[in-house]
């Protein structure tokens, strides 16, 4: 059995392509039926995201699946060939599982390692089970490359660091006080920016927040969302020794916070650290503030250079998830080979012994006068039979089991011989391969 | 046989500093992990080679300066590892290997030769005394790299620009609380320490008190930690400069050490 990939992506193609190819999940039914009853292909799944549009089908011949994914892309969104043709990207066999894995993985993504994709890639094998178009391989395919996304999730660091601006905030404040858990932040102006990131300060445990607006009703309305208190701006001074995270973003043109007043806080609070998040231009907090000990000023610009730099070390992390996944397509085939090899043959085998024996009971009764010498023989023989018949079908299957069309093979014999394979063993033999 | 167990030792752990540091360079997890089983292989060589010398020398091996810093190391590694598994603070280990390593390698260039003590000195003090002390000693260590690595992370969040260690050091928070903790024990037991030595001492000598050189730059370390503490829990001294002043605390400590040992030869000059 072969394996392509045929689809677009931010990379290959600009957002007017991509909105054009998009298949919405309401309405996914309709063209996975098509993809796979009217262009010939054995099983097909559709991934379609606002980044990307891929087709994963399985096919007799690489080549011609290949085409025909082409023109079913086309043919179903009303798109010449020619202009399709140089945005979609192909990748086949071994390289098809690659891709695969590294989408599900988020090594693919605009973002590199968001988790957004693995959700949507298992949407996407849901309505192909869903609507019967996923078969054999493509469910064991996609439940390897679960698997792998995990792996990659866990083993490396690359979901951790922040890539926005105000998730970045938040790993600051972690890299100052550790636990968020009972800490203090307060808004010193309430705009968009400001309320988010004090959103993702309490989901990530922040205590108490309070707001302090020059429009107190604006405050007072902003801390039912986040029940924290309000405060008058005027008095937001007062406060601020209580408080270990600030965040400023009011439309003054003047430095809100200074240096002196700070060190009198820090005196008050025991040099207790503060953080300040300044997503206000012109800046609220005076960058004189960084240099009293304890304190720490981000402005927006800082904030944007802390995003810059996780985002390089995500690129670290995601060498290392390259080799992670190099590992994974190794043990899929393997998996592969273990999960059907072994018990298709071991079916064979007892089928076949199970009919000798049923034979070889039937005809004894009619044999008179053999001694236990001469059923030794005929028991002998009748085995040999069925060993010799096996012998070469059984060498075949776990030659070619080690590619890829090794399925094939797998699934005729099966079909041939009306062979059940014992699920229990079939599944011990994966987990095996698997650890 | 103690000698060669005290060769190997080295060697690993200058295996595990440099496994240890390439972790520093390139952030790895299973570069860290694999440091992790080289320090305690190496912990492991150091532990059979005090043994062997404390069953040969048939008293605790931390006599003679070589002895000490031996043992210095053995305990501190020691130390590492039971913190490695209560707070999980593994970078602490790119620290502690290159320390380890140091102590050996200074102790591999003096006399090893095992020195009888005289007998006034012979006592179940000794044991006791060393160890409180070597403990002590130990947590100060600790204290003094996790200052370190204060310094450093709060360098990095000052500066703004972020890379590098910043990604692997733990939040400063953490640091500065294990910091203090460190001397929350290391001062208790160095003060025990200072006071089972005045025992072994009127034990030995006849005298709680010489103002020998050995007791005299004990007790100015002891007055810089406790200076220390003191600043933590009444004046709110903390973070930076917390961290700053466990570290001039530190090399104080380890300066004396080092001149007395060379001054005065091994267990203090007090056998002279």
């Amino acid at each position: 059995m072969n394996l392509v990939i045929v689809g677009l992506n931010h990379k290959t193609s600009p957002i007017e392509i991509r909105e054009k190819l998009s298949f919405p999940s309401g309405t996914i039914g309709e063209p996975l039926k098509k993809l796979v009853h009217g262009y010939g292909l054995a099983e097909g799944v559709i991934l379609s995201t606002c980044n990307r549009v891929e087709v994963l089908a399985i096919t007799g011949e690489l080549e011609k699946g290949t085409q025909q994914i082409k023109r079913f892309l086309s043919d179903f969104h009303s798109i010449p060939l020619e202009i399709l043709d140089e945005h979609l990207y192909v990748h086949q066999g071994e390289a098809a599982v690659k891709h695969l894995f590294r989408v599900a993985a988020g090594l693919d993504s605009m973002v590199l390692g968001e988790p957004q994709i693995l959700g949507q890639v298992k949407d996407s094998y849901g309505y192909a089970v869903e609507h019967n178009t996923a078969g054999i391989i493509v469910n064991k395919l996609y439940h390897k490359a679960f698997q792998v996304s995990k792996r990659v999730r866990t083993e490396t660091k690359i979901g951790e660091s922040a890539v926005s601006i105000s998730f970045a905030a938040v790993e600051l404040a972690r890299k100052i006080f550790g636990e968020l858990s009972g800490k203090t932040a307060m808004l010193v102006g309430a705009g968009e920016m400001a309320e988010l990131a004090a959103r993702h300060l309490q989901t990530n445990g922040v205590r108490e927040i309070m707001v302090a607006n020059r429009t107190y009703e604006k405050a007072v309305e902003l801390v039912k969302c986040f029940s924290g208190t309000a405060i008058m701006f005027r008095e937001f001074p007062h406060y601020l020794k209580n408080v270990d995270i600030v965040i400023a973003s009011t439309a003054s043109p003047n430095f809100i916070i200074k240096p002196d007043q700070i060190h009198e806080v820090m005196k008050e609070r025991r040099h207790k650290p503060m953080f300040f998040i300044d997503i206000s231009v012109p800046r609220n907090v005076d960058p004189l503030v960084n240099n009293i000990d304890n304190c720490y000023v981000y402005d927006v610009d800082d904030l944007q250079g802390v995003v810059v730099a996780n985002l390089q070390e995500r690129h670290k992390e995601a060498e290392e998830a390259e080799t992670i996944i190099v590992e994974e397509i190794d043990k899929f085939y393997r998996w592969i080979k273990s999960l059907d090899v072994v018990p298709t043959i071991i079916a064979l085998r007892q089928e076949c012994d199970a009919i000798r024996k049923a034979e070889l009971a039937r005809a004894m009764p009619s044999l008179q006068n053999l001694g236990p010498k001469e059923v030794k023989v005929i028991e002998a023989m009748t085995s040999a039979i069925v060993n010799k018949i096996l012998h070469h079908p059984v060498t075949h299957l776990k030659r070619e089991a080690n590619k890829i069309e090794g399925d094939l093979y797998i699934d005729t014999i099966r079909k041939l011989f009306d062979l059940t394979v014992d699920e229990e063993a079939a599944r011990k033999a994966a987990q095996s391969s698997d650890d | 046989m103690s000698e060669t167990f005290f060769h190997i030792t080295a060697a690993v752990y200058f295996l595990a500093t440099i496994v240890y540091s390439t972790y520093l360079f390139i952030r790895r997890d299973n570069l860290l992990k694999a440091a992790q089983w080289v320090i305690i292989t190496g912990f492991a060589f150091h532990t059979a080679t005090i043994a062997l010398r404390w069953i040969a020398a048939g008293r605790t091996p931390a006599t003679s300066f070589h002895e000490s810093l031996n043992f210095f190391a053995w305990i501190t590694v020691a130390l590492f590892l039971f913190l490695l598994v209560k707070y999980k603070q593994r970078v602490l280990g790119a620290f502690v290997a290159p320390f380890a390593l140091l102590l050996v390698i200074t102790a591999s260039f003096l006399p090893a030769e095992i020195v009888p003590l005289s007998p006034a000195l012979e006592s179940y003090w000794l044991p006791v005394h060393v160890i409180l002390a070597f403990l002590g000693n130990a947590f100060f260590a600790m204290a003094f790299f996790l200052g370190v690595m204060y310094v450093i992370q709060d360098k990095y969040l000052k500066s703004r620009k972020l890379k590098g260690l910043y990604f692997i050091l733990p939040s400063l928070e953490t640091l500065d609380e294990l910091n203090y903790k460190c001397l929350q024990y290391g001062f208790p037991l160095l003060t025990a320490a200072i006071i089972t030595g005045a025992i072994w001492s009127e034990y030995a000598t006849g005298s709680y008190w010489q103002w020998k050189h050995r007791q005299v730059w004990s007790l100015i370390t002891w007055f810089l930690y406790a200076a220390l503490l003191h600043g933590r829990l009444t004046a709110g001294w903390r973070g930076r400069k917390a961290a700053i002043l466990s570290g001039v605390a530190f090399l104080c400590l380890i300066s004396s050490f080092i001149i007395i040992n060379i001054i005065l030869g091994g267990a203090h000059g007090l056998s002279n």
